[in-house]
């Protein structure tokens, strides 16, 4: 029970305790160990007085006390003491904003864009360091290493922990979506093996998207990453079958979708959409929540989908936008008009490694009747994935077109 | 308030600062004064000589040529007092560039982190 409710408290609050305690100390090292400390305390303290009414609140105070004693111990605490008196005034309900300052701090362009997902995963979301380097493919102590140095920079270079002003927020507030977005997709489709702790990234991107937009609500760009993520939310379950295995979106129970997740999207869409110059993301949310609403694969609006993806290309040329774009190009005009699209990609080279390339094309080669060529471009895809489900996914594909002979093994030519 | 220096770097001119266009070091001049506008204090400034000017000692050993070579070469420096990182990139890109960027590092003797 008491558990039940320390856990909930770290999902929820741990990104609110840390900032507010962050104010206090100006030092993240600190304020870190200090709020983890402080949800160690709740178990008994909880255990003994009962839940508190306000969890992050008592967290708060408990955990701003134990910084302050650590910074005394330290014996820094006298040459901080000036920095420690509370410039900004704190509002006892000012947590959202101090949230987004720890957002916009983790996320500051000042950072590289692998520390900045890192970091906000570390101190927004409150997942532990091994978590983080699990879901990376990374050495714990490399990760460690990494988040330090992150730190570090932050402290000595002195990225500050704020809001950015008006006139920053736009293209910040596009490094954070863009870092939710990331994670999420991290956690969506991993790049190999198969583990909770993907769910589990997935589910925080959520969260902090959530956030963001509470925080944010008059922010269209964030409206569109909320909706974005809550169409592929809603499509999780059915993107395997029992066995683990990858089904296409033509092949997906849509009856399994979750409706309530695509209608609280439909409704973000909504207004998102009424920019005059809709963002990537809003157009994006626009593409999956098209998709969801078909009635069947056959029934997809593909015209209305292939506008949404000009629109997309022309304020996002993206190699992977125009791949995407020429699907939904072959369910329009055919297969021989997207696969000279995709060819035209092919040549282009920015592609070069990425598996959905040649999966995309074996696929379009499939459907003109080119089987041969079709089971060629399988293996070079199932070349480049490590992903399990993905690989059994695509051997299948290879072994329905092709000879048993020239699927799986080397090929001498 | 924390101190740093702004590293200027630019493709190099073939007489570095003497054949920058007169617009531009216009521009150089008043920078201190949009600075100070800014909330800021510009406590120096530096413009380099080419590189080709410079000589290196390693040990005992003196040669021309800089320690270094780059496309780009370090043009001037400029140290200025800054509230925190943001406030500093701020004041960084009041400087006029041609064809460059220039690099914003904190000193190290700054104590506070806002």
């Amino acid at each position: 029970m008491v558990e039940q409710a320390v856990a909930d408290a770290h999902r929820r609050e741990w990104a609110a305790v840390l900032a507010a305690t962050v104010r206090v100390t100006r030092d993240l090292d600190t304020a870190e160990e200090a709020v983890q400390d402080a949800y160690v305390q709740a178990l008994t303290a909880w255990q003994r007085d009962g839940v508190p009414t306000r969890p992050g609140a008592w967290l708060t105070t408990v955990a701003r006390r134990l910084a302050l004693n650590m910074l005394r111990r330290q014996k820094t605490f006298e040459a901080k003491l000036p920095l420690l008196v509370d410039r900004d005034t704190p509002e006892p309900d000012a947590f959202p904003d101090d949230r987004l300052r720890l957002v916009f701090t983790c996320c500051h362009p000042a950072l590289s864009a692998e520390a900045q997902v890192a970091l906000t995963l570390r101190l927004v979301c409150g997942v532990p360091t091994p978590d983080i380097a699990r879901a990376f493919l990374v050495a714990e102590a490399t990760m460690a290493a990494r988040l330090t140095r992150a730190k570090k920079k932050i402290a000595k270079a002195g990225i500050p922990y704020a809001v950015p002003s008006a006139s920053d927020l736009p293209a910040r507030l596009d490094a954070a979506l863009t870092v939710i977005h990331l994670l999420y997709s991290t956690g969506h489709t991993a790049h190999s093996g198969a583990d909770l702790v993907r769910d589990d990234l997935a589910e925080r991107a959520l969260d902090l998207a959530r956030m963001l937009h509470l925080l944010l609500p008059d922010h269209r760009e964030t409206s569109g990453l909320l909706a974005l993520l809550l169409v592929h939310q809603a499509r999780r379950a059915t993107r395997t079958d029992t066995s683990g295995r990858l089904l296409r979106l033509a092949d997906q129970d849509r009856t399994r979708w979750d409706k309530a997740l695509i209608a609280e999207a439909d409704e973000l869409l909504v207004d998102a959409l009424k920019a005059a110059a809709p963002g990537r993301f809003t157009l994006q949310a626009a593409i999956a929540a098209s998709h969801a609403q078909a009635p069947s694969y056959a029934e997809t609006d593909w015209s209305e989908i292939v506008t949404l993806y000009d629109l997309l290309l022309a304020i996002w040329p993206s190699p992977v936008v125009a791949l995407n774009r020429a699907v939904a190009v072959s369910m329009l005009a055919g297969p021989a008009e997207a696969l000279v699209e995709v060819e035209k990609l092919e040549q282009d080279g920015r592609l070069a490694g990425y598996r959905y390339l040649p999966a995309t094309k074996a696929d379009l080669l499939h459907r003109l009747g080119r089987d041969a060529e079709a089971v060629e471009a399988y293996e070079a895809a199932l070349a480049l994935t490590d992903n399990a489900a993905e690989q059994e996914f695509l051997t299948e594909r290879a072994q329905l077109f092709g000879r048993p002979e020239n699927v799986g093994g080397v090929r001498e030519n | 308030m924390p101190k740093y220096a702004i590293l200027i770097f630019e493709r190099e001119l073939p007489n570095g600062a003497a054949d920058i266009p007169p617009e531009v070091l216009a521009e150089h001049e008043k920078v201190p004064g949009r600075v100070a506008e800014l909330g800021g204090k510009e406590l120096g400034g530096l413009a380099l000589e080419p590189t080709w000017t410079g000589t290196s000692i390693r040990g005992d050993v003196v040669t021309d040529g800089p320690f270094i070579e780059t496309k780009e070469a370090l043009a001037g420096v400029s140290i200025v007092e800054a509230r925190d990182l943001d406030h500093a990139i701020e004041l960084a890109k009041l400087i006029p560039i041609m064809d460059g960027g220039v690099e914003v590092r904190p000193l190290f003797d700054f104590q506070v982190t806002p």
